[in-house]
């Protein structure tokens, strides 16, 4: 079993309110080094024997990912 | 003639859908997401709610349903298609019509009625409005806010393929204040707001919802 990581962030020309509001809280609370927030998603799938890197790209973006809106990065597991 | 509308786990909004179908004159037929079987219907209605809780993004995994793989063959073959809210959301992810629908700018869920402007009264499911005309039905959602890349919404205006756009104010900050999409051919029709909510004068802010579903027996019989 290995165990590989899908990271989904929308597109840098999507606008992000999810990620504003918490920017906004974080300036509230007085965390004002933080420049810009951008909310994502984390997968983390538990695969069967070696991944297939081919099958775990289609999976990625195909599924865990809507490629219109979202970038997305796999994270295999290192030998 | 037999109008289906595909019930989702989580769809709200199929029994009004199925109610307009009757009020228009067709005979509205149930359809199971999970079945493989379109019952021989002359168009489909995907209806508003939220399948499978809006998880992993709204209506990605209900795109992805079996019977959505029939749909998505017959609506490639000219069968008339209109997605309602979580219906557009849901042609959107499995890749009938172009675009995908995110989180209103304003975090906000908004639930008013909405006047649109018809951009295309000759698509299968505008064909009894006029070009130009105003329509005023309900809009209710959180995740409405159409978005494209910059090209892809300049492609969409040059072919003409933006149905509705919202007047008297934007509900969701969409992209151009598109509140509907066309595919190609015309007979694939997804928007946001809800025809079918504005179907009768008891229930409705008006009856200018009825158009769509009266539009689509003609377009069946004129196919």
């Amino acid at each position: 079993m290995s165990r590989v990581v899908v990271d989904v962030v929308l597109k840098p020309e999507i606008s992000d309110p999810q990620g504003q509001a918490v920017l906004g809280a974080l300036g509230r609370l007085g965390h004002d080094s933080v420049r810009s927030v951008r909310q994502g998603k984390h997968f983390v799938l538990e695969v069967d024997g070696t991944p297939d890197e081919a099958e775990l790209k289609q999976i990625a973006e195909t599924l865990l990912a809507n490629p219109v809106i979202e970038d997305v990065e796999l994270h295999l597991p290192k030998d | 003639m037999r109008i289906g509308v595909i019930t989702f786990p989580g769809s709200l909004d199929d029994v009004d859908a199925a109610r307009a179908v009757r009020l228009a004159g067709g005979e509205p037929v149930a359809l199971w997401h999970g079945d493989h079987d379109l019952k021989d219907v002359d168009a489909v209605v995907l209806p508003g709610g939220f399948s499978y809780g809006d998880y992993l993004r709204a209506g990605a995994i209900a795109a992805r349903s079996p019977l959505m793989q029939d749909v998505v063959a017959a609506a490639h073959g000219g069968l008339p298609v209109l997605g309602i809210c979580n219906g557009f959301q849901v042609l959107c992810e499995a890749g009938l019509l172009p675009g995908a629908l995110t989180r209103n700018s304003h975090l906000h869920f908004r639930n008013r009625d909405q006047l649109l402007r018809v951009e295309r009264a000759d698509t299968a499911w505008t064909g009894d409005y006029a070009d130009g005309q105003e329509i005023l039905i309900p809009v209710k959602n959180g995740e409405g806010r159409y978005v494209a890349a910059d090209a892809d919404l300049d492609r969409l205006e040059g072919e003409n393929r933006v149905v509705f756009r919202y007047v008297g104010g934007n509900p969701n900050g969409s992209s151009r204040d598109i509140a509907g999409v066309t595919s190609e051919n015309g007979r694939v029709v997804g928007l946001m707001p809800h025809p079918e909510h504005a179907v009768e004068d008891l229930t409705g802010p008006s009856t200018d919802g009825l158009g769509f579903f009266t539009s689509v027996l003609k377009a069946v019989v004129n196919a």
